[in-house]
C-alpha cells in the first residue's frame, strides 16, 4: 500500500510554484501528453495561459511579449514534435537576444535513448540555439533549476533558456525543496564598462572630426534610448540605426541619418562609410548591416560598446572595446561632462545628404503602393501604437516608412529572419500592452506561415489591425530573381491565393479590402479606428522593389537606387 | 598554427558535447582532446590542441567557449611555459630478431613494453608530443599495427622555465 506523505508535491506542482516565484503573469503553450501533469496543475494554478495554435505561434508570441514588456517570455510545449516546433523560435530568440524560459516536455527518465514516443533529443537539438539548457533529473533541483534558467536569461546578454521535464520528473510526487541557492560558477556577465577604456572613448571622440553612433537592440535591451538620445544630443554626432535599433533614437531628430546596411538610407551609409569614428553601442555587426566589410567604416577608429565580449572584434576589428551594459556605458560619458562639439562641415554633408536623398518610390495612376501603406499607417499611429513585421519586402518597408519615434515599439525578426513572426509576436506585444494600438504589418506569403494564430486573436478579441501588404508574391524573393536572376521568377509568384478576407470572416475577425490608392487615407484612418481586431487586405503593386540597396558582395558606398537615380531606375511596372 | 587551449568546466553530463559543439559550429578544427577530472571532483579539465589559421580565431574561440554557462574558465596556454603530455599505446609485429632491437631503441625514450604475445608487442611510451611522434616515426619500420593515443594534456609550471623542445629525452 502506497502511503502519501503529507507534504509531498508532485514535480509539476514545484514547477508551477517556482514558475510563479518568477512573477510570471503569462504563459504561452500547448499541450500534449508529456506535459499533461503539468496543465493539471495550471488548470488551478491562477496564472494565465496563451492556447496558440501553433507551438511557433506560442514561441513568437512570447519574443513578442517579452520584447515589448522587458520581462522574460514564458513557454511550454510537449515532448517531440511540440519541442521540435519551438526550434525557429528559440534560434530566433537567441539572434535577437530575447529572454525566453522555455519548457518541454520528455518521456519518462527510463525510456529517454530508447526511440520512445515522441522523444526527441531536446538537449542535443536545442544546444546551439539557446544560451544554455538543463534536463531534469531529479524533481527537488526544480526549484534552483528555474531560478538559474530566469536569472540566465534575463541577464547579461538576454537569451533563451530550456528546461526539459522527463514525464515522470513531473508526475511523481517528493518532498519539496526549498533551497534555491544559484550556482553559477562560470556565469558572470560584465555590468560595468572599464573606466579607462570610457577615458580612451573620450579622447577618440575628442580627436574626432566624423564621429558617428551605430544604435543596436542592445540599447534597447538595456533601456538606454534616453541616455543614447542625451548623448548624441549633447555632443551633436550623428547617429544610424541597425534594423532592431530602430526607435533607440527619434526617426525625426536632425541628427538620425536613417537604418544603416544594406536597405539602409544613403545618408547612414554614407556616415558609416567615411566616418573617422565609429562609437558602435548594442548592435554586432550583422552582415545585412556591414554589407562587404572591406568598405565597412574603413578609416575609422572603431568603438564597440557590448555587454557580450565574444562579439567585440568578431566580424570587425575593433580598436576601443568596451565589455559592459549600454546604459551604464552611457550614463558614464554623460558624467564625464567633457568639452566636445562635433564638426560642422561633416555635419552639413551628412544633413545635404539626408534631404537630398530621402528614401523615395514613384506612384502612378491609382495603384495601391506599399510604402504609400505604410507611410500612411505612420501618419495616423502615435506613441502608443506598436508595429510588428514579418519578413521581407513588408519588413523593409515597415523599418523604412515608418518613422519609429519611439523605443520599444517595433517587433522584427532581426539576425534570424523568420517569416511567420509578424503576427504572432504582434499577438505577444498585445498581451504586453493591452493599452497599445499594436499594428502588424505582414507579407501575404508570411502571413500564411502563422495564420492559424487569427484564432488567439478571435478568442482574445485583441484590437489587433493587421496589414497584408499583399502582393501576390514571395516579394522578397521575387526582387531578388529580377535584379539577380534575370527574372526567371522560379516559385516566387503566388498563383493562388485564399481571400484573405473571408479567412478574416471564418475566425470572425472583421476584414477590409484596399484596391488602390484612390482613398487610401481615409480607409486606413477608418481600419486604425476600428475597436477590434481587423485584417486589411491591401492589394498592393506586384513589382516593387525595395530600395536603395546594397547588392550583394558589395560595400556600403555602392548603393544602387538611391533618390536622384529615381527617374532612370527601372521601378515602374512591368 | 597549433594551439594549446585547456578549459576548466563543471563536470556535468553533456559539458564535453557543449564544448566540442561550439568548435564545431565555428568551424574550428579539433586536433586532440583529453578530458578528465581534477583534484576537485566537481571540476573537470579539457586540454584541447587546436590548428587555427591566425592567432585572433583563438580570441574568438576562447571567448565563445567562455560564453558557455558551463565552462569556468579558457586558456590559450601555448606561448606559456607549460607541461604538456601524452601517453601513446603503439601495437607492432615483431619476430625473434626484431624484439630485441625494439627494447634497445625503446630504452633511451623511457617507453616500456607492457605486453608481448608469439608475433606482436605493445609499447607505451608518455612524454611531449615531439617525443611520442619521434619515436613512432623509429618503430614504423618495423611494422605498427595499431596506435592509440590519448592527446595531449596539460597545464602551465608553477616555475616559469623554458621547456626546450629538444629535451624531450628526459
Ligand atoms: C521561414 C522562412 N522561409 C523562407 C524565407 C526566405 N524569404 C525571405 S523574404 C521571402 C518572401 C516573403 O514573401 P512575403 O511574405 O509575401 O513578403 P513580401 O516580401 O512580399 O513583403 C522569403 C521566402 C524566410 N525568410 N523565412
Amino acid at each position: 500500500m502506497h502511503i502519501q506523505k503529507v507534504n509531498e508535491i508532485s514535480g509539476a506542482q514545484i514547477l508551477i510554484e517556482s514558475i510563479k516565484a518568477e512573477s510570471v503573469e503569462l504563459i504561452f503553450g500547448y499541450p500534449g501528453g508529456a506535459v499533461l501533469p503539468i496543465y493539471d496543475v495550471l488548470y488551478d494554478a491562477n496564472i494565465r495561459h496563451i492556447l496558440t495554435r501553433h507551438e511557433q505561434g506560442a514561441i513568437h508570441a512570447a519574443e513578442g511579449y517579452a520584447r515589448i514588456s522587458g520581462r522574460p517570455g514564458v513557454v511550454i510545449a510537449t515532448s517531440g514534435p511540440g519541442a521540435t516546433n519551438l526550434i525557429t523560435g528559440l534560434a530566433n530568440a537567441m539572434m535577437d537576444s530575447t529572454p525566453l524560459v522555455v519548457f518541454t516536455g520528455q518521456v519518462g527518465t527510463a525510456t529517454i535513448g530508447t526511440d520512445a514516443f515522441q522523444e526527441a533529443d531536446i538537449i542535443g537539438l536545442t544546444m546551439p540555439v539557446t544560451k544554455h539548457n538543463y534536463q531534469v533529473r531529479d524533481a527537488r533541483d526544480i526549484p534552483r533549476i528555474v531560478k538559474e534558467a530566469f536569472h540566465i536569461a534575463t541577464t547579461g546578454r538576454p537569451g533563451p533558456v530550456v528546461i526539459d521535464l522527463p514525464r515522470d520528473i513531473v508526475q511523481t510526487k517528493t518532498k519539496k525543496n526549498e533551497e534555491k541557492v544559484l550556482y553559477l560558477p562560470g556565469y558572470q556577465p560584465t555590468y560595468e564598462p572599464n573606466q579607462g577604456q570610457i577615458e580612451k572613448l573620450i579622447n577618440a571622440i575628442k580627436r574626432s572630426k566624423k564621429p558617428v553612433i551605430l544604435s543596436g537592440g542592445g540599447v534597447l535591451i538595456s533601456r538606454a534610448a534616453k541616455e543614447l538620445t542625451n548623448f548624441a544630443d549633447k555632443y551633436k554626432i550623428p547617429v544610424v540605426t541597425t534594423l532592431l535599433g530602430l526607435g533607440t533614437f527619434p526617426a525625426s531628430h536632425d541628427l538620425f541619418l536613417g537604418m544603416g546596411g544594406m536597405h539602409g538610407t544613403f545618408a547612414a551609409n554614407s556616415a558609416m562609410f567615411e566616418c573617422d569614428l565609429l562609437i558602435s553601442i548594442g548592435a554586432r555587426f550583422d552582415d545585412r548591416l556591414t554589407c562587404n566589410t572591406n568598405s565597412f567604416a574603413k578609416n575609422a577608429v572603431i568603438v564597440h560598446i557590448d555587454i557580450d565580449p565574444a562579439e567585440i572584434g568578431k566580424i570587425i576589428k575593433t580598436d576601443i572595446p568596451i565589455v559592459g551594459d549600454a546604459k551604464r556605458a552611457l550614463n558614464s560619458l554623460l558624467n564625464a561632462n567633457f568639452e566636445y562639439e562635433c564638426n560642422k562641415d561633416w555635419l552639413d554633408n551628412l544633413m545635404s545628404k539626408k534631404s537630398n536623398y530621402p528614401l523615395w518610390y514613384t506612384e502612378e495612376d491609382n495603384l495601391l503602393r506599399p510604402q504609400r501603406v505604410v507611410e500612411t499607417i505612420h501618419k495616423y499611429s502615435d506613441e502608443n501604437t506598436i508595429v510588428a513585421s514579418d519578413v521581407g519586402q513588408n519588413q523593409m518597408f515597415a523599418a523604412q516608412f515608418y518613422k519609429h519615434d519611439f523605443p520599444h515599439k517595433w517587433v522584427s525578426s532581426g539576425g534570424l529572419g523568420t517569416m511567420g513572426f509578424g503576427l504572432p509576436s504582434a499577438i505577444g506585444a498585445q498581451f504586453a500592452d493591452p493599452e497599445a494600438t499594436v499594428i502588424a504589418i505582414l507579407g501575404d506569403g508570411g502571413f500564411q506561415m502563422t495564420i492559424q494564430e487569427l484564432g488567439v486573436i478571435q478568442e482574445y478579441g485583441l484590437p489587433l489591425k493587421i496589414f497584408i501588404l499583399n502582393n501576390n508574391a514571395l516579394g522578397m524573393v521575387r526582387q531578388w530573381q529580377e535584379s539577380f536572376y534575370n527574372k526567371r521568377y522560379s516559385n516566387s509568384l503566388l498563383e493562388s491565393q485564399p481571400n484573405f478576407s473571408k479567412v478574416a470572416e471564418a475566425y470572425g475577425i472583421h476584414s477590409m479590402t484596399i484596391n488602390n490608392s484612390n482613398n487610401v487615407e481615409a480607409e486606413i484612418q477608418l481600419a486604425l479606428a476600428y475597436k477590434g481586431p481587423i485584417v486589411v487586405d491591401c492589394r498592393v503593386t506586384q513589382y516593387e522593389k525595395v530600395l536603395p540597396m546594397v547588392p550583394p558582395g558589395r560595400g556600403i558606398n555602392e548603393m544602387e537606387g538611391i533618390a536622384n537615380e529615381a527617374d532612370n531606375y527601372s521601378n515602374s511596372i512591368k | 598554427m597549433k594551439r594549446i587551449i585547456t578549459a576548466t568546466v563543471l563536470n556535468k553530463s553533456g559539458v564535453l558535447n557543449r564544448v566540442t559543439g561550439v568548435m564545431s559550429r565555428r568551424r574550428f578544427n579539433i586536433e586532440s582532446i583529453s578530458v578528465g577530472q581534477t583534484e576537485n571532483v566537481n571540476i573537470s579539465r579539457i586540454t584541447f590542441v587546436v590548428v587555427v589559421d591566425m592567432i585572433d580565431d583563438i580570441e574568438q574561440l576562447t571567448k565563445q567557449l567562455n560564453k558557455q554557462i558551463d565552462v569556468l574558465k579558457v586558456n590559450d596556454i601555448t606561448d606559456e611555459s607549460v607541461i604538456a603530455r601524452e601517453l601513446a599505446l603503439v601495437k607492432l609485429s615483431t619476430n625473434k630478431t626484431t624484439r630485441s632491437e625494439i627494447y634497445s631503441l625503446i630504452e633511451p625514450f623511457r617507453a616500456s613494453v607492457i605486453d608481448v604475445s608469439k608475433d606482436s608487442l605493445v609499447v607505451q611510451v608518455t612524454g611531449t608530443n615531439t617525443k611520442v611522434e619521434a619515436l613512432i616515426d623509429l618503430l614504423r619500420p618495423f611494422g605498427i599495427k595499431e596506435i592509440a593515443r590519448t592527446g595531449v594534456t596539460a597545464f602551465t609550471r608553477s616555475v616559469k622555465i623554458e621547456e626546450k623542445p629538444t629535451a624531450f629525452i628526459s
